[in-house]
């Protein structure tokens, strides 16, 4: 986008008062700087995954994401996201119900220990189910002896995925709901309707889009996790391996046409996300308390 | 009565299911985030205070810790430089393109870090779209610190972007008009006045893009080379020491690395602090 493509536009478009804005020559500038970030940073590396996905043709492209490894791959990732992201809906819906609909004493360190893994490394994520599970680990002798496998495979890496996903639903739900009060259910309730019914008739339709918002971003980062999965994963090909490490396989052994062949496919992720999360902050600009929160 | 009520640990309400939400998200909370965490802690401790000092200090996690830090330091400023420049431009500005480029911002939030990782490789490689244009120039990004940087740019973005963003909504633009009535110029206005009111924003944007830097591992890993002492970051040195059945050494490392991002942390709370008491927000 050049600045001789933009002058007219901005020039047609009512601005504010010169005093509250900058000479259109820096406006300019700082347009382009801001693009050219933007082009540099983000939008080539996107790119680049298609381009490569794309360059052995086709042919390679489909055979790289239906070959058995790849379709295990894909069935993990899936399978996984079932897991993980139910589990942290029930959670965030229980958090945000007891934070946001009551008065008790330690209420704000919840609120900021539900946050705590946003601040913990993915590798460390990984790490600490390792030490609990592992052969070497607190509870390793007992699992080996019941004969039961959490570490390299499904349970750890299902748990290591809860882990890193844990904040974002809750999060998204805690200040919506903090906003809209209590008075809702209080109707409901002294009209003689159950506690459940009441949750499932008032409550829950008044978040719904916040509840979507928060389980699109959930998923997105469950199915795309890397470094926490990798640590408890063993990556077996065809039995513990998810997208993501498939990806790292097929890179590490130089097979980079069916490495960005996957990648395209969490890329496309990537963008389905995007659109669902941003036509949700357009459409439901009001029933989303935490948009603009990450 | 009134003293019964100050005692009790909840306020009555009518609204039921108390018990019940609390108790699962307490034990949900207690077994996927802190037993683990206390395990991790636990298992550091076994060392004893020399013996994690030992681990902690060598020179060779010392080196890993340092390049973490440093790389994701740099990134972050650079992030805090560009997504002020970034945000002020989406907020002021009217331009074609600018919702599809607001929307873009949060790019590295959804795509996942192998594929972020590989993309920036292959592009910075030396036969790569940019890393082609720089290898003339004798630059090396690829498999070098400069590389673990660029990633660390790219995760750590949005960050200061959407922190920045609804504060800059928000100003009031009657403080600009009355700062151009007393005769200030125009940068006079946005680094006398608006500046010091984004600070917090800014700087907390920034403590959050270096939190989520010092630990990043699947963008940096493809494209920082691996080299002991040059270009390997903690994260990874954490997953070499657990495949070698280290497990106490892994657990001290990641324990170093959790007291960096809770100081980091901290360091968020007090800026919110200090900003609520200069502005009252």
């Amino acid at each position: 986008m050049t600045d001789a493509a933009i002058a007219p536009l901005l020039l047609s478009t009512p601005r504010p008062k010169a005093v509250t804005t900058e000479q259109p020559l820096v406006r300019y500038a700082l347009i382009g700087v801001a693009i050219i970030f933007l082009v540099v940073f983000l939008f080539l590396p996107l790119a680049s995954v298609f381009v490569e996905a794309l360059r052995a043709g086709l042919g390679t492209y489909f055979a790289s994401i239906t070959e058995p490894d790849a379709v295990s791959a894909i069935t993990l990732t899936l399978l996984i996201a079932a897991i993980a992201v139910p589990a942290n809906v029930i959670f965030g819906l229980a958090a945000s119900w007891a934070i946001a609909k009551f008065d008790f004493s330690g209420k704000s360190l919840l609120n900021s220990l539900i946050d705590l893994p946003f601040s913990v490394s993915p590798v460390i994520s990984g790490l600490i189910y390792v030490l609990l599970f592992g052969a070497q680990g607190y509870f390793g002798p007992y699992l080996k002896s019941e004969n039961i496998q959490i570490i390299f495979a499904l349970p750890g890496m299902v748990l290591a995925t809860i882990f890193v996903t844990f904040p974002f639903v809750a999060r998204e739900l805690v200040p919506l709901m903090q906003e809209q009060g209590t008075q809702d259910e209080e109707a409901a309730l002294s009209l003689g309707a159950s506690g459940w019914k009441t949750f499932f008739k008032v409550t829950l339709p008044n978040i719904r889009w916040a509840l979507l918002y928060g389980v699109v971003l959930c998923n997105a980062r469950a199915m795309g996790e890397f470094g926490a999965v990798s640590v408890v994963s063993g990556h077996i090909r065809g039995r513990t391996n998810t997208m993501p490490l498939h990806v790292e396989i097929l890179y590490n052994e130089y097979n980079f046409a069916a490495a960005f062949a996957v990648a395209s496919l969490l890329a496309l992720l990537a963008l389905i996300t995007l659109v669902i999360k941003i036509t949700l902050e357009w459409r439901y600009v009001d029933q989303i308390a935490a948009s603009r929160r990450h | 009565m009134a003293g019964a009520r100050g005692l009790a640990l909840k306020k009555p309400s009518a609204i039921p299911g108390f018990g019940l939400a609390l108790g699962f998200t307490l034990t949900y909370l207690s077994l996927i985030v802190l037993i683990p965490l206390a395990g991790l802690v636990l298992k550091s401790a076994t060392l004893g205070l020399a013996g994690f000092l030992d681990v902690v200090t060598g020179p060779r996690t010392l080196a890993a810790l340092r390049l973490s830090f440093v790389t994701a330091l740099i990134a972050a400023i650079l992030n805090a430089v560009f997504g002020v420049i970034i945000a002020w431009v989406l907020i002021r500005y009217r331009f074609p393109g600018r919702r599809l480029l607001d929307a873009f911002v949060d790019l590295p939030f959804a795509l996942p870090t192998a594929v972020a990782g590989i993309a920036l490789t292959a592009l910075y490689a030396p036969n790569g779209w940019i890393g082609s244009w720089l290898e003339p120039l004798g630059i090396k990004v690829a498999y070098t610190p400069l590389g673990i940087t660029i990633a660390l740019i790219f995760i750590g973005l949005p960050f200061v972007v959407r922190t920045v963003q609804p504060v800059l909504e928000e100003f009031d633009r009657e403080l600009e008009e009355a700062s151009a009535t007393l005769g200030a110029s125009r940068r006079q206005t946005v680094f006398l006045v608006m500046l010091p009111t984004l600070l917090p924003a800014i700087l907390t944007g920034f403590a959050l893009a270096l939190a989520r830097a010092v630990g990043e591992y699947g963008s940096v890993i493809f494209i920082a080379g691996n080299m002991p002492f040059k270009s390997e970051i903690a994260p990874l040195l954490i997953i070499i020491r657990l495949e070698e059945f280290g497990y106490a050494q892994a657990a001290a490392i990641g324990t170093a690395m959790l007291m960096i991002s809770f100081a980091i942390l901290l360091f968020v709370h007090l800026v919110q602090a200090w900003s609520r008491k200069r502005f009252g927000q």
